[in-house]
């Protein structure tokens, strides 16, 4: 036990200084343990080399081994077929590939092999996804769809929804969108004038476009669909425009609309029936969408769906959470505010709700709930449970056993002071009253800020570490609530904000956790948030990108620093990798600063008035010094 | 514009309904054929500097509140109650873009301003001519201008700045509020 402790901490000392010494902490130390074995060599870069012999497919089809805490991929995952065919690699959102020819002995060779220029200053936050020898990346908005040869770049098609343009004016943080998803022979993807449209995979021709929301009421819609069965799972944004939130399940062959759900009003439009079993009893009773409202104020309440959606095919349940309520000030909505800022478990083939459980009942502080839920099986308590991981924006991170709904743990991974914990009993937050906001009221140093702990960016696990790596953000906020005035169309917020950094001043944190041991295993700070999305490969490396144009890649086990290139403009996107048909192992993601956090250099906002953004220009006034904007997409591959 | 001209929101000074008139004219003349040039001096002016041929120098519309204190602050509130401010903020812009720098889109002389707000514009900014009355308009745009920098007589303090005052260390002193708070 002390041998291995010793070893972790010289290979800590080894490491790059901006690696925090969180494994110095003694109730991290256990935790360690195994992680430490595993890095051989003490200071050595290069760990021990790997079998590079055998075919991708032979290499793959081997089950990851059992990691020390237990922590594993959900027993139904897909052997690796080297694709990368939805934002979140797989319905387990883990955003894990078994590809390994990338580890941590060569990832410094990384070499850019080609790039392709959007021509878009907007955010770019997709996802290249990766299908046989073609690459298909989805643009903010004018939302081009574009399919690339993997081998090289090549242009084969562009499709053009063609949405409209007044679409932008109802847009709340960039006019950004998050990726596409690919099944049998189609893409799916959103459009910010909300319509889902299908497209031949092969051709680029339309195949079916379905409007679901409407501008003029606020709505938009900015996420990555989920696909599973003959279902297309989509949800709308727009909770800063009080809209009333809503998934929406499409037939993938028709485009018609299975079902709908919203996340306000009475149980038969929240799809609540018999089969609706909360773990918690604050989430029992009839039509609580309606009575935990002021008297219509459900109408305009949010609960949009802009995030992760997740489906385990053993359970048959959709997981997925639910947006703020609005406006922020929440003396404008006495209550709970359900279904608000919470996590639905839905069945995928009707819709109807299995369990929820809310995280923030009666938000005052912008918490949205829809953050990416991980699916993964560990051991709790010497018993096997099937759990979802998930960071949400409070600063928590859940463990939720994903049968039921049962809140296992819940344990800061952020600076967090708005609340001192999550009460296991009754699932309810325990407030900071301090902290609580009001109308007229100014309330200094919110931690975390409006765009959470952990915004959109969504983590990556990976089954050979067990660890869980979370880009995040280290803001906190002045929130002063005001009178809101609804008109439909025009944002419905009710407040103004100033976002600072957190403690010690940096923004971002690339966090390793523990779920196992609800612990961090160590940290790194970045200067700006980590707004791009993490991926981890059996290489056990880990990648990111930062908003000041660093693409980086760390070791999974330790942290260390082990290659980093810059790229034309900031990232805030999705890093995928795939295998090419020349059986090499590439990686790829998009640059092109924006979303809420880049706002500043992508619509060009005054860095003179730290109001603007919803508050997050004031902690981002530096950003135009270190990047401008504009998207591309980027290949690597070794040598 | 049209609608409004006809159910007539006349309670303003001179100077508004002077504009007013001069825009119901426009519109109705350019529905018939094509405007005349200096028919163009109106609320429905030039967004472009560049007039092929020669030049022609317009007469200036002045906002009828220009410089009027109680007008601007009329306007400073009607800019938060008609949610101007949930995209533009302080001037400093979110969803829309910002009224601190020397980049006004689609110009900032008060016809450009009126026309932006009455109008919309194509990328986001949504037409309230049917929501806000015309002398409202004036108000907004008269505060909105206020805030541009490089304004001799800045915006007066306004109602609320709580955020803005109580907190120091930053680049504030130079911000939209700069020097002139109270």
């Amino acid at each position: 036990m002390w041998g291995g402790q010793v070893q972790f901490l010289h290979q800590l000392s080894c490491r790059a200084d901006f690696v925090k010494r969180w494994g110095a902490r003694p109730a991290v130390r256990t935790a360690l343990l195994a992680s430490a074995l595993l890095v051989a060599g003490g200071c050595q870069r290069e760990p021990a080399p790997r079998p590079t012999a055998a075919t991708p497919e032979q290499r793959t089809a081997a089950p990851e081994p059992r990691t020390a805490n237990g922590v594993r991929e959900a027993a139904w995952t897909k052997e690796e077929d080297g694709q990368w065919a939805m934002a979140a690699k797989n319905w387990a959102n883990t955003r894990y590939s078994r590809l390994d020819q990338i580890n941590t002995g060569n990832v410094n060779q990384l070499r850019q092999v080609w790039s392709f220029n959007t021509g878009i200053a907007a955010g770019h936050e997709a996802a290249p996804l990766v299908v046989g020898d073609t690459m298909y990346v989805v643009t903010p908005y004018p939302n081009v769809l574009y399919a690339l040869d993997v081998r090289d770049g090549g242009l084969r098609w562009s499709y053009r929804p063609r949405p409209v343009r007044a679409a932008q004016g109802v847009a709340c943080c960039d006019v950004v969108n998050r990726g596409a998803a690919y099944a049998d022979g189609r893409i799916f993807f959103n459009t910010l004038d909300n319509h889902t449209v299908a497209v031949d995979a092969k051709s680029g021709k339309e195949v079916w476009k379905t409007k679901l929301g409407d501008i003029n009421l606020g709505e938009s819609m900015t996420m990555a669909p989920l696909v599973a069965g003959n279902r297309v799972l989509v949800g709308n944004s727009g909770g800063e425009f009080g809209v009333r939130g809503w998934i929406t399940a499409l037939e993938a062959g028709s485009g018609k609309i299975a079902w709908r759900a919203y996340h306000t009003g009475p149980d038969k439009d929240a799809l609540i029936g018999a089969d609706f079993r909360p773990f918690y009893a604050g989430d029992r009773g009839e039509d609580l969408g309606v009575k935990t409202w002021p008297p219509g104020q459900w109408k305009i309440g949010g609960g949009t769906v802009w995030g992760w959606i997740s489906y385990d095919p053993e359970l048959d349940m959709v997981y997925y959470g639910t947006g703020n309520p609005g406006p922020w000030n929440p003396e404008l909505r006495e209550g709970d505010n359900k279904w608000t800022c919470g996590l639905f478990a839905r069945r995928l083939s009707d819709g109807a709700a299995i369990w929820f459980v809310q995280f923030v009942p009666h938000d005052e502080h912008d918490y949205d709930g829809v953050n990416e839920s991980i699916l993964v099986d560990m051991p709790w308590r010497g018993e096997e449970r099937k759990v979802l991981l998930h960071p949400e924006r409070t600063g928590f991170m859940y463990v939720i056993d994903r049968t039921n709904g049962e809140i296992l743990s819940a344990e800061p991974f952020a600076h967090t002071n708005w609340a001192t914990g999550v009460d296991l009993q009754t699932s309810r937050p325990i407030k900071n009253e301090e902290k609580a906001t009001g109308l007229g009221k100014v309330v200094r140093n919110v931690c975390p800020a409006a765009p959470g702990a952990k915004d959109w960016q969504p983590s990556a696990f990976s089954p050979r570490t067990g660890l869980l790596y979370i880009p995040h953000n280290n803001l906190c906020m002045d929130f002063e609530g005001l009178e809101a005035n609804y008109i439909a169309g025009t944002p419905y917020v009710g407040a103004e904000v100033k976002m600072m950094p957190g403690p010690s001043g940096h923004r971002g944190e690339f966090t390793a956790w523990d779920p196992a041991a609800a612990k961090a295993v160590w940290k790194i700070e970045e200067r700006f948030p980590a707004w791009s999305g993490a991926l981890a490969t059996a290489g056990d490396v880990v990648f990111y990108g930062t908003m000041d144009r660093w693409f980086k890649a760390v070791n999974a086990v330790t942290g260390q620093n082990l290659w980093q290139h810059r790229l034309g403009s900031g990232i805030v996107s999705q890093p995928s990798t795939f295998r090419g048909p020349d059986g090499k192992q590439y990686l790829a993601v998009m640059s092109g600063v924006g979303g809420w956090a880049g706002a500043i250099v992508s619509g060009q906002l005054s860095a003179e008035d730290g109001t603007g953004a919803l508050g997050f220009v004031n902690a981002m006034k530096d950003l135009p010094e270190h990047t401008a904007a504009g998207g591309a997409v980027h290949v690597f591959a070794l040598p | 514009m049209f609608l409004r001209c006809r159910s007539g929101f006349l309670a303003a000074g001179i100077g508004v309904l002077t504009v007013l008139a001069a825009s119901c004219e426009r519109r109705e003349t350019s529905e018939r054929r094509m405007p005349a040039p200096g028919r163009l001096d109106t609320p429905a002016g030039l967004e472009s500097g560049l007039q092929p041929g020669a030049a022609i120098v317009f007469p200036e519309i002045r906002n009828p509140y220009e410089g009027d204190a109680s007008g601007i602050s009329e306007g400073r509130r009607l800019y938060q109650w008609y949610n101007c401010s949930g995209c533009h903020f302080n001037g400093g812009g979110g969803i829309g873009p910002p009224f601190l720098d020397a980049d006004w889109i689609y110009g900032r002389e008060p016809a450009n301003i009126f026309n932006s707000i009455v109008r919309g514009r194509p990328n986001g900014m949504p037409a309230y001519g049917r929501r806000i009355p015309e002398q409202q308009v004036w108000q907004i745009a008269a505060y909105v201008a206020s805030l541009d920098p490089r304004q001799p007589d800045r915006a007066p303090p306004g109602a609320r700045e709580p955020l803005v005052q109580e907190e120091g260390g930053d680049r504030e002193g130079t911000g939209p509020r700069g020097g002139q708070q109270r």
